[in-house]
């Protein structure tokens, strides 16, 4: 342990430190009277870190002895992370109030569960990995459950915690196949121990890790526990859902078979494959029945991750880099439409039926003029963002010569499209009846209005991301 | 047969045995105390492999604590076994199958087991050597593993606030024990004395 060390590691250490103190201060004044400011606190210094991270890292540092390392790829994907957690927090501050749901603790625990994401994408070692991946598991698990009043929230912790700890155990097992075989737990060294032949107790260990990992992106067949959990949490948590964690994991996948499977791109290469082509059809045909957005948002995330996840299955520079993209692009759309999501009412109680939207156009024509934008971003539609966002993961499929794979991706991502073109058709075309309320915090309505225009002005440069997405993925990719 | 060697088969039989015991006896909490024999026979065997830290941590943690919390949520527990039984019986065909092809894979993944060359050496690299394991453990966990013991922590952390803010309930509609209040209260001020003639009244 040096200073440098400290040094590397200082933005986790301060969201730690400052999660310890907001808790003391909170347990002894006001409780849940700071939860509101507790809440914007935390949404500022999680802005400021990510500014500190985006502006202050160069270079590459492995830093505890080889436990923990940052490059350019975990400072992007920290970046993310932050942002994206910051702007759910600050949307989830009003709804969380007026339904007397906001708790002191809730600000803690977002805080804790981002340290835990942050440690995940800087992995070098299968025991931080381990860590980093409970800290956020467990933070989320109780989120989760929050909502102690309502069965559905406690059904849905609980769902999360059983098949998550399930999960856990399978990544574990794999990680003691893989340092039986090679004798130690860093992924440097797992690196040199690889030889042109792959043991079959090795490739038992690499399959069980990817599998509990895919449970974490909830990509198919691992992906049962998301429509119940997303539908039973509150709404803001399912928007953190939906976000962060999701870059996190991926993340943690591609440090994974880069950094410690590098060497055997053709064994992770075909199960990553597999997944990914599991989770676009599934994502995108059994969404199609959905009467709950939220619920349908869960197997929208499905089919994301499958396209995220055919990016890093090429094993190209490109590949990655292009998977970094587009999880920016999914985690902005996300943050929009859930800032839509939590503003749905009827009568002061939030609903979620998609048929309340019925004509919602004629009573809120801009809301909805941002949602169609929102919807067409997230199928794909030219000229959005999230357009470009299928296109690249696609092209990187195609560039390594992945043909098959891009086509079943084009495949579904028309299948997909389907079902968020439907709700735009309710919006406008629907059965004549009262659409819901949409009541606004004015966080939310700036959410909502920047992320649309974002996905519209986007199709310039992507405000930027590109290069630095770049260089995250050289540095990962050797 | 050397002294080692018979302690060795003597404490791996008690462990095989308390083990199959721990599942077999129908009385759960006898299936606890099977379990604490199980846990002393195996610090013996630590004991054998030269490691005394993990061999008193599993007598003071498992057997001293872990147990005996057991044992209290055994006891404190209404819980009818004879029932959770009848229901696993009708789930035991399926989950024997499931069981049988998972212990067939694994099988398979042993059979053909090898490892990386120079693993050996990797995995000694890790420890430092010529120390006694105590002061060896403390070397990885406070100097090496320092971050991963932090984070650790850090998990407890986040353990112990979830189960505080799932189960804790703030009850408005009762009567609280003021403290302050009960110390502060003036005898002369709260009771007045008043002298009633009879026939009187106030």
């Amino acid at each position: 342990m040096t200073s440098a060390d400290f040094q590397t590691l200082l933005p986790e250490i301060v969201l730690a430190v400052y999660a310890m103190l907001a808790l003391i201060a909170a347990v002894y004044s006001g409780k849940d009277k700071l939860a509101a400011m507790l809440v914007w606190a935390t949404a500022g210094l999680f802005v400021a870190l990510a500014l500190y991270i985006g502006a202050s890292g160069e270079g590459e540092r492995t830093v505890f002895s080889g436990l923990f390392t940052d490059d350019p790829f975990a400072r992007f994907a920290k970046v993310t992370i932050l942002l994206s957690a910051a702007a759910v927090l600050v949307m989830s501050q009003d709804y969380m109030t007026r339904r007397e749901l906001l708790r002191f603790e809730y600000p803690i625990l977002i805080t804790l569960a981002v340290v835990g994401m942050m440690v995940m994408v800087s992995a070098a070692d299968l025991i931080t990995l381990y860590m980093g991946l409970e800290l956020q598991s467990l933070s989320l698990y109780v989120v989760a459950a929050m909502r102690r009043d309502s069965a559905r929230s406690s059904e849905a912790g609980l769902k999360y915690f059983v098949l998550g700890a399930l999960s856990s155990g399978l990544l574990l097992y794999g990680a003691s196949l893989t340092y039986g075989y090679a004798g130690t737990t860093q992924f440097a060294g797992i690196l040199t121990t690889l030889g042109d032949s792959v043991p079959l107790g090795l490739l038992f260990g690499l399959v069980f890790m990817l599998a509990g990992l895919a449970f974490k992106v909830s990509a198919a067949p691992f992906h049962m526990w998301t429509p119940d959990v997303y539908e039973g949490s509150p709404t803001p948590v399912t928007a953190f859902f939906a976000t962060a964690p999701k870059v996190a994991a991926m993340g943690l996948i591609a440090r994974l078979v880069q950094d410690a499977f590098g060497g055997i791109p053709g064994q992770w290469g075909q199960v990553l494959a597999g997944l990914a082509v599991a989770s676009m059809f599934l994502g995108a045909v059994a969404a199609i029945g959905q009467r709950d957005i939220k619920r349908l948002m869960a197997y929208s995330s499905i089919a994301h991750m499958g396209y995220a996840l055919i990016g890093l299955c090429v094993g190209t520079a490109y590949g990655v880099q292009a998977t970094l993209i587009y999880m920016a692009i999914y985690v902005t759309m996300n943050i929009g439409t859930f800032a839509f999501i939590l503003s749905m009412e009827r009568d002061g109680r939030p609903v979620s039926d998609i048929a309340g939207l019925n004509q919602f156009a004629k009573k809120e024509p801009w809301k909805a003029l941002a949602m169609l934008v929102l919807l067409f971003s997230l199928a794909g539609v030219p000229p959005m963002v999230g357009f470009f966002g299928k296109f690249y993961v696609l092209k990187a499929a195609v560039d390594a010569g992945w043909v098959w794979l891009a086509v079943a991706g084009a495949v579904a991502s028309v299948i997909g499209a389907f079902y968020y073109l439907r709700i735009v058709y309710f919006m406008y075309f629907g059965a004549e009846q009262e659409p819901v309320d949409s009541r606004m915090a004015p966080v939310q309505w700036a959410m909502l209005a920047v992320v649309s225009l974002a996905m519209v002005l986007g199709v310039v440069n992507l405000f930027g991301i590109e290069p630095a997405a770049a260089v995250a993925a050289e540095a990962l990719v050797r | 047969m050397t002294v080692f060697s018979f302690a060795f088969y003597l404490f791996a039989v008690i462990t095989v045995t308390a083990g199959l015991m721990v599942t077999l006896s129908r009385n759960p909490v006898h299936s606890v105390l099977w379990l604490i024999l199980a846990f002393l026979s195996t610090s013996g065997l630590f004991v054998l492999l030269g490691a005394e830290f993990v061999a008193m941590l599993l007598v003071i943690v498992y057997v001293g604590a872990v147990a005996v919390l057991f044992l209290f949520v055994v006891m404190m527990l209404d819980i009818d076994f004879a029932a959770l039984k009848g229901e696993m019986a009708r789930a035991m065909p399926l989950g024997l199958l499931i069981g049988v092809v998972l212990l067939m894979q694994v099988a398979i993944g042993v059979g053909v087991w090898q490892v990386a060359d120079g693993s050996q050496g990797l995995r000694q690299a890790v420890a430092p050597s010529e120390i006694e394991n105590t002061r060896a453990l403390g070397m990885l966990l406070y100097d090496k593993y320092f971050l991963l013991f932090q984070l650790a922590g850090l998990i407890l952390l986040v353990a112990m606030i979830g189960a505080i803010l799932l189960t804790l309930r703030h009850r408005k509609d009762i009567k609280r024990q003021n403290v302050l209040a009960q110390m502060w209260r003036d005898p002369a001020k709260a009771m007045e004395l008043k002298d009633v003639k009879p026939g009187q009244g106030l």
